[in-house]
């Protein structure tokens, strides 16, 4: 555990008394300092724990990616737009659509959900931070490494050029170190979710807030938490396959050697195991973005939370059952075809449930059409209709017409765009307001979401007509004279209006940079984040919350009249919506009273008190972990093996190995929250503290 | 891949403040964090396993097949030593949990020492199936037989590596009664790999 919130040692009437101290457990005189702000300068970044911040460097990482997998796909789209083009080469084309696909999944939407769960999720579950706060770091880290070395391969001989699936027998043969990039570069990738997903799950399993039950935490929690169970169990399936690939290739094993009698369907099977529970890492998290706005925006609760929740579930588990529908054409047989086709449908009635449910928490709702809800409308529109192109995937006759058309391609830019893309983006103007305490411009929202949606349309629309028409998925030119010459242009003209409404969106944040200071509740929100200051502090809550109700915010601003209507409690108006109206936590009196500075005589609801016998009369003193840089020092470590893995340079492998050691040991033995108790003798770790030094110039923050 | 970043967890332990806060389901946050890795790692052997299953007996014929070459006794041993490594690992536990910090020492080191035992017959068998002709290359029950066991091989090493560190705290006195669950922490890491060549020796060495 990090974070310690204890009573201070000695009185507050006489701080810093040094005699209270020796009684104590050694190490708690320095647990006095008080909540402390950022370390200051770009430093910071490169040390910080707080989950908060390292969210913002995963969103705003993963935005970067976005522009650049943008452009990509901007190319890839000239290069279509006419009949035998010459823009690109056949070897340009595979590096870029393989590079647009691997960066999109892996370097944009993945990001941005983990952001957003990494900023989100403790404060909705009513926590200071997240279990692990270095581990958190690292996998930021991790994650950005990986990206960076992927796309060293551009200047360093060619980028990845297997496609995003990579598939063995053929990424077995390829020549040069274009696959071993996208090889290592997921494997460092997938040790950034991993990492993410325990330290996601233990947060929402381990640290939730008083009262804050299983059933009451919100809906974005709750599928993000399907979302990093999906990882942590998918991310080995594919560690496996592409071990097994890297030691075809750098030792000649043979496991993809279709002449030592190898299966040739191996490959897909380990990787569609993986990657389909993948695609539901994906959306997800999206849907439960959008499951958080529209009650927001239609000020009514979500319809029918608990089914909402199970359905989750459900899509978590089914998605393992469904992998075989990637290679209906490959020939498994007609019992495993039946089976799939059945399962494939199968999952689309959970997924049905849900667009049932949203529309019925739109139905007779007070609508505020505001950006966030018409991209969350957007999501469900599009969603549905990339749901239903799937739904035709799983009849295999159809499937066998449709593999490798650009009817697929259509299919999952839906889910996948019209899905994840838009769910995200109604998540960052609905939460753009709690980082910044700012709004995004809705009028310029607006017209980013309306060109966002023709240009989305017009892109991927056509793509349906293409694939049934016959055009082939991963070709880098065509002949004239197939009918496909308009419907391409008639795309790659709707790229590059998604382009413009991107440029838009950059254009918004721009302007509304300097808006006005619009509070900590600007849209009447139900969930806990909104209950603190905007920008959060960085100990999030003074005191941790003690939870009474499903939208428990809600509750505390409203109370319904005899007719159901909800009505403002009286002496809670939103503005100073902090504090909770009499009766709102019943039995604990003032307990989640924030505004109370002094912790004091209510301890006992706050969470991590639990030396019962505490005094009342502490204050109570929030520590928070220390920043570090072993983190990035030991997520560097791994783009030296990598490197050294590639051009089998050993020395630099086992080097880089070292490297990583060093810095993991030198992560355990430092004190996560920096005084730790050194036993009675020996405290050799001092030697290891340099992280104490960014940290001794924490600014102590008031908590007035 | 996934073992480098076991150390990681094992770091996080030493996070432990003195006095951690409640949790939601009354466990600390590494001992969830431990059972979440090592679900994790359950998929990861399973596909490892799954792969030598499938490629067993779809070797090219005339090459080298499992039981030409297993020498059944000799791996029972090894197999026996893993075993009992597991056995000093509870004992070490029970002793910290007593407070008896030399007897602690003295059943990790035994663990540890146990551990690389079996490390140490796993290279030798890997050198005699080498002379044998049996390397990486040779056929698909070589590649896959290698890299599964290799894999495990791995693992037991670096929880040796861990042993070892635990021990050397212990000697420095960093490791107080008070920190016993980094130790139930390791157990458990310990006794998963005891469990996966459970599995491997199981349907690999037994099955025909």
């Amino acid at each position: 555990m990090a974070i310690v919130t204890q009573p201070a040692p000695s009185a507050p009437s006489s701080p810093g008394t040094p005699g209270a101290t020796p009684t104590r457990p050694a190490g708690v005189t320095r647990l006095l300092r008080r909540p402390t702000g950022d370390v200051k300068g770009l430093w910071g970044w490169f040390t910080t724990v707080d989950h908060k911040k390292i969210g913002v460097l995963y969103g705003v990482t993963a935005m970067i990616f976005f522009l650049i997998g943008g452009i990509e796909a901007l190319l890839l789209r000239v290069q279509l737009g006419s009949p035998n083009n010459t823009f690109l080469s056949a070897d340009a084309y595979n590096q870029i659509f393989t590079m647009h696909g691997t960066t999109m999944i892996f370097l944009v939407i993945m990001p941005l959900s983990a952001g957003l769960a990494n900023y989100l999720l403790p404060i909705m579950i009513g926590a200071r931070d997240v279990a692990f706060p270095r581990l958190n770091a690292f996998g930021y880290w991790v994650f950005i490494v990986g990206g960076l070395f992927m796309y060293s391969s551009f200047f360093l001989g060619g980028a990845p050029n297997g496609g995003w699936f990579g598939y063995a027998p053929l990424t077995r043969n390829m020549p040069g170190h274009n696959i071993d990039y996208w090889i290592f570069g997921l494997q460092i990738l997938g040790i950034a979710s991993l990492t993410g997903a325990v330290n996601l799950i233990v947060t929402v399993i381990n640290m939730r807030a008083p009262g804050m039950s299983l059933m009451r935490m919100p809906i974005f929690v709750w599928m993000s938490l399907v979302a990093q169970f999906l990882l942590l169990f998918a991310i080995p399936v594919i560690t496996v396959a592409l071990f097994l690939l890297s030691f075809d290739r750098l030792f000649s094993t043979n496991f993809f050697n279709a002449d030592a009698g190898a299966d040739p369907l191996l490959w897909q099977h380990l990787f569609w195991l993986f990657g389909h529970p993948e695609v539901y890492i994906l959306i997800l998290p999206a849907m439960g973005i959008v499951s958080e706005v529209l009650p927001v925006f239609s000020r009514k609760p979500l319809f029918g939370y608990q089914v909402m929740v199970f359905s989750g579930i459900a899509i978590g588990f089914m998605g393992w059952g469904v992998w075989a529908h990637h290679m209906f054409a490959t020939g498994l047989g007609p019992v495993a075809l039946s089976a799939f086709s059945a399962s494939t449908m199968f999952i689309a009635v959970p997924t049905g449930v849900k667009i049932f449910n949203w529309i019925s928490t739109l139905w007779k709702g007070k609508i505020r059409l505001k950006t966030p809800l018409l991209f969350a409308v957007g999501f469900v529109t599009m969603f549905t209709i990339g749901g239903l192109s799937g739904v035709t995937h799983a009849v295999v006759p159809s499937d066998t017409q449709q593999t490798d058309t650009y009817y697929i391609v259509a299919h999952f830019h839906y889910v996948l765009f019209g899905g994840s893309i838009f769910g995200l983006f109604a998540g960052l103007y609905y939460w753009y307001p709690k980082l910044t305490g700012r709004l995004l411009s809705d009028r310029i929202g607006k017209l980013h979401f309306w060109l966002t949606l023709l240009g989305f349309n017009l892109t991927f629309a056509p793509f349906h007509i293409l694939g049934l028409q016959g055009m082939p998925r991963r070709i880098y030119t065509y002949p004239t004279g197939r009918g496909w010459d308009v419907w391409n242009f008639v795309a790659t003209i709707g790229s590059f209006l998604i382009a413009l409404s991107v440029l838009v969106f950059i254009y918004n944040l721009w302007v509304s940079r300097k808006g006005p200071y619009v509070g900590d509740d600007p849209w009447d929100a139900r969930t806990l984040e909104w209950t603190i200051p905007s920008p959060p502090p960085e100990y999030n809550f003074k005191v941790v919350p003690v939870v009474t109700a499903r939208d428990d915010f809600w509750h505390r601003k409203y109370t319904e009249d005899e007719h159901g209507r909800a009505v403002l409690r009286e002496p809670a108006p939103p503005a100073l919506a902090q504090a909770p109206p009499d009766g709102a936590a019943e039995g604990v009196g003032g307990t989640t009273d924030v505004a109370v500075v002094d912790g004091g005589e209510h301890g006992d609801g706050d969470h991590g008190h639990d030396e019962h016998g505490d005094e009342h009369e502490e204050h109570v003193h929030i520590h928070l972990p220390s920043p570090s840089y072993w983190p990035l020092f030991s997520a560097i470590g791994l783009a030296v093996v990598a490197y050294g893995m590639i051009y089998k340079f050993w020395i630099v492998a086992v080097l880089g190995g070292i490297w990583i050691l060093g810095g993991v040991y030198s992560w355990g033995l430092e004190p996560a929250t920096e005084p730790e108790p050194p036993a009675e003798h020996g405290d050799n770790g001092a030697a290891i503290e340099p992280d104490d030094s960014p940290s001794d110039q924490l600014e102590p923050v008031g908590q007035a | 891949m996934t073992t480098v970043d076991l150390p990681t967890t094992e770091g996080a332990h030493h996070d432990e403040a003195p006095s951690h806060p409640a949790t939601s389901t009354g466990l600390t946050n590494e001992k969830v964090a431990m059972w979440a890795f090592l679900g994790s790692e359950c998929l990861l052997f399973g596909g490892l396993i799954s792969t030598y299953l499938l490629y067993k007996g779809q070797s090219e014929p005339g090459t080298i097949r499992p039981h030409d070459i297993f020498d059944i006794p000799y791996t029972s041993v090894s197999s026996f030593v893993l075993l009992m490594s597991s056995l000093t690992m509870v004992l070490a536990l029970s002793a910290i949990q007593k407070g008896n910090h030399r007897a602690l020492r003295v059943w990790l080191l035994t663990t540890a020492l146990l551990g690389g035992s079996f490390v140490a017959g796993q290279c030798y068998e890997f050198t005699v199936f080498v002379r044998e002709g049996l390397n990486l290359r040779t056929n698909l029950f070589g590649s896959s037989f290698y890299i599964m066991t290799g894999f495990h091989g791995a693992h037991v090493t670096i929880g040796v590596l861990m042993l070892l560190s635990l021990w050397s705290l212990s000697v420095k006195g960093r490791l107080p009664s008070e920190k016993a669950e980094v130790v139930e922490l390791i157990g458990l890491y310990w006794h998963f790999v005891d469990i996966v060549w459970i599995v491997i020796f199981t349907l690999v060495y037994l099955i025909p």
